[in-house]
């Protein structure tokens, strides 16, 4: 695994309401972070399957990343609770099938949070380029 | 609803060069030659400006040109132009859910501004990502709901009358809810208002009296917002009817007390022993147990306040025949169903105690603006004469701070400005100068923000009555012992050299904060933050009264600092937007419920328990139990389907093998 090359492969999975709308923000704030995150949008963090995320890491991916609205800020009241709690017991999932839990990360990002998204997106680049490409990549494709 | 499997998917992708905004960061040639080997796409466009009427035309008519099942965006944000690109889907005959947009503006190229090639290469993946979702994608039926015929306005200062006048006299019944004994806000407790100097109560007070006598009003004063269930067309919002212990004419009947309820002849108030300080004044006066706060309030309705009141039932006697008084009242709760409601919660003065180098509430000639405001006003606790609070001497002297505690970065203070205190304090050196012959008003500023429609002419004008201005924040304040004088020690940064001013008083134009509901409310209507807590609009410019949560508006400083003329146009503008849905008589519904897969259904119920909105239900069908969404109540979060351990549910529009195919765009059809 010693590519020079390697780009880490990392997906985010973020609500429409908090976390899209403060990606926006920042995009709108022109704070700049590294590229290598890849965002896929749904409407509630609740909507995401833990199968989603494994699936994720089956393809490949060398990181996740969930991310949602502050607790009590849901705008569906409960999902992004439902959502931390799957999260939880995933990680432990995780680590008994020999993926380090910090590959999964899930963060609480409002929509007036721009500069903390940026700052989120820096983060979770460089945990994933200190950890390395995923050791699930040899099984992918 | 049966599984998607869209084998002959023809997607057309349309790359937007927003003219720079994207475009001169991302190289579009090279997405769009990209986009035209992904699998199902049929065609490739590019434009300057896709949301354009050219570039929508040519998503039309590619549509029809090229037989389109499907339309991918690369733009902006969804949260913007989503709307857009689907009205356009629609135009060409397609259905128009079966839109997918690839945001390669906000989250790529300004995100990405010096990494040219890494954004393009960002670019393709999602265009990519996007591609696979919208070659999955099918028609969706949006639901019509009907929208009830009501609004509720939350909070009765300026804003919130006006909103509710605004939309009582568009003809809809409205709830204006008010959680003090009266209606009026902070405008009431102010003297003059700047520019034009006119009396704020002789402004208000007619508005107050409009709003109680409208018929389409029912005013609840007294009153919270105790929880909030449904959306927009269909809110049901319990209030709690705070136990006022004094009966209005119309409940005294109700109780069949003839001729009976409070008249506000005050005979109560008069013979109560108990004395606590006024709110209204700021503590600056007395009350009693059963107040109204000041002789103009709407309504004149006395109320007692129960944490205070010792049930001596003196009040109760003097009461007499009226019956008015009723010391064993308790709090009710009334539920209401509203089609739009609107958020005017407005804002609280900083403890600017917590800014302890310029002793407040240490010193007692240090004041706050709004003590101000009572101590100038002929009908606040000196009768308009303002005094010195250790002494009561007439000031001659005043210092004023500005940005007393606002546009300031440090963990005690705000960093945004209030936008309403250069020029009230502007006005309070006006008043001075006009009401104390040779007092001198000093002010210290950072800047003056004099913003508004003959604002920076006023200023002019105070300048040329004397009033003297000293760029600098003040540094602290310190206290002569004996004389209760007060040093204030500043740098003049004109001047470029250090200040210590003894004056007689001191005004500190304090940050504001939202209001101590603003947190439960917001959170109670589902209406986000900003990081000061200022409730957050859908759009700063494209949608300032609307929130995240259709049928929800805002109005006034809840939204951020406003003097009274934004407060005002917010809103009406608020009012306006939530009378539309109401006319209308109904509202479509995004059609992202939940459907359950029943051949796949085990009926198990887990799911049952993760929807927070009871839309979900077991039932027998066929002999077996399933799942069952009553799609009024879905909110579509996908809760449900984030769980089901069979994959049995199918959420629209974000229905699995959507999602997994985005993920596998990524992850696995990436290779070039």
């Amino acid at each position: 695994m010693a590519d020079e090359n390697w780009k880490p492969k990392i997906i985010a999975i973020i609500c429409n309401w908090c976390s899209y709308a403060g990606a926006d923000l920042a995009g709108g704030a022109r704070i700049q972070y590294p590229p290598d995150i890849r965002a896929i949008r749904v409407m509630c963090t609740g909507r995401i399957d833990p199968l989603f995320i494994l699936k994720a890491f089956q393809d490949g991916a060398d990181g996740v990343l969930v991310s949602g609205c502050h607790f009590g800020d849901c705008h569906y009241l409960e999902g992004n609770y439902k959502a931390a709690k799957r999260m939880f017991l995933l990680k432990s999932v995780l680590k008994n099938i020999g993926l380090d839990d910090k590959r999964l990360r899930m963060t609480f990002v409002s929509a007036s949070e721009g500069a903390k998204w940026g700052s989120v997106m820096t983060d979770v680049v460089k945990t994933i380029n200190e950890l390395g490409p995923s050791p699930l990549n040899e099984f992918a494709r | 609803m049966a599984e998607v499997k869209n084998k002959e998917a023809r997607i057309g992708v349309f790359l937007c060069h927003c003219g720079t905004n994207i475009a001169g960061t991302i190289d579009i040639e090279a997405v769009k030659e990209y986009a035209k080997t992904i699998p199902n796409v049929v065609v490739a466009d590019n434009y300057a400006y896709m949301c354009s009427t050219p570039g929508q035309n040519k998503i039309a008519d590619a549509i029809k040109e090229q037989n389109l099942t499907g339309v991918v965006v690369a733009a902006c944000t969804p949260r913007l132009h989503e709307p857009t690109f689907r009205n356009a889907t629609a135009a060409g005959g397609l259905n128009p859910f079966r839109f997918e947009m690839a945001n390669i503006r906000d989250q790529n190229s300004w995100v990405h501004m010096h990494q040219p090639e890494e954004a393009t290469a960002k670019a393709k993946d999602a265009v990519r990502i996007a591609v696979a979702k919208a070659s999955l994608l099918e028609d969706l039926i949006p639901k019509s709901v009907p929208v009830e015929k009501t609004a509720m306005v939350v909070g009765g200062g300026v804003g919130g009358m006006q909103a509710a006048l605004d939309l009582a006299n568009a003809g809809i019944k409205t709830y204006l809810v008010e959680k003090s004994p009266t209606i009026g806000g902070r405008m009431s407790q102010l003297d003059k208002t700047f520019p034009t100097l006119d009396c704020s109560q002789c402004i208000l007070t007619p508005k107050m009296v409009d709003v109680y006598r409208n018929e389409n009003i029912e005013l609840l004063t007294y009153t919270e917002v105790e929880a909030v269930e449904g959306y927009i067309g269909n809110f049901d919002v319990t209030l709690r009817k705070k136990a006022r212990g004094v009966l209005t004419p119309a409940e005294a009947e109700a109780r069949g007390i003839v001729g009976g309820g409070c008249t506000g002849c005050g005979d109560c108030a008069e013979v109560c022993p108990v004395i606590k300080p006024n709110p209204f004044e700021l503590g600056m006066a007395p009350r009693k147990a059963i107040y109204i706060y000041h002789p103009q309030v709407s309504p004149l309705i006395y109320t007692v306040d129960f944490d205070a009141c010792v049930k001596c039932g003196l009040c109760v006697e003097s009461c007499g025949e009226k019956k008015a008084v009723d010391l064993d009242a308790k709090d009710e709760l009334i539920t209401v169903k509203v089609g739009t409601a609107i958020l005017a919660l407005g804002y609280d003065i900083y403890p600017i105690e917590k800014k302890f180098e310029w002793g407040y509430k240490n010193y007692d000639n240090v004041i706050t603006s709004l003590e101000f405001e009572r101590l100038i006003c002929a009908s606040g606790p000196t009768g308009g004469h303002l005094v010195r609070p250790s002494d009561g001497e007439t000031p001659k002297k005043i210092a004023f701070v500005l940005c007393a505690g606002s546009r300031d970065n440090t963990d005690t203070g705000k960093p945004y400005c209030s936008r309403f205190c250069c020029m009230y304090s502007l006005k309070h050196a006006h008043q001075i100068i006009e009401k104390i012959p040779g007092a001198v008003p000093y002010i210290f500023y950072m800047d003056i923000r004099s913003f508004g429609k003959m604002y920076e002419e006023f200023y002019y004008r105070i300048q040329n009555e004397g009033a003297k201005f000293i760029r600098g924040r003040v540094a602290n304040i310190t206290e002569d012992p004996v004389t209760k004088n007060l040093h204030v020690n500043a740098e003049d940064t004109l001047l470029g050299r250090p200040i210590d001013m003894e004056v007689d008083m001191v005004v500190l134009a304090a940050a504001i904060q939202p209001s101590a509901e603003t947190e439960k409310t917001r959170r109670l209507f589902g209406v986000s933050c900003s990081q000061d807590g200022w409730l957050l609009e859908a759009h700063p410019k494209l949608n300032p009264c609307g929130t995240t949560t259709a049928g929800v508006y805002l109005a006034g400083v809840c939204q951020g600092p406003k003097d009274i003329p934004d407060t005002v146009a917010q809103a009406e503008g608020a009012a306006s937007a939530a009378s539309i849905p109401i006319h209308r008589g109904e509202v479509e519904l995004e059609p992202y419920f939940a459907q359950c897969l029943e051949d796949k259904c085990a009926g198990c119920g887990l799911c049952v328990n993760q929807c927070p909105y009871q839309a979900l239900s077991l039932v027998e069908k066929d002999g077996r139990t399933v799942m069952q969404v009553t799609e009024a109540k879905c909110k579509g979060c996908g809760t449900c389907g984030g769980f089901c351990p069979g994959g049995a549910i199918w959420m629209q529009h974000f229905a699995t093998p959507q999602i997994v195919a985005q993920i596998d765009a990524f992850l696995l059809g990436g290779e070039q």
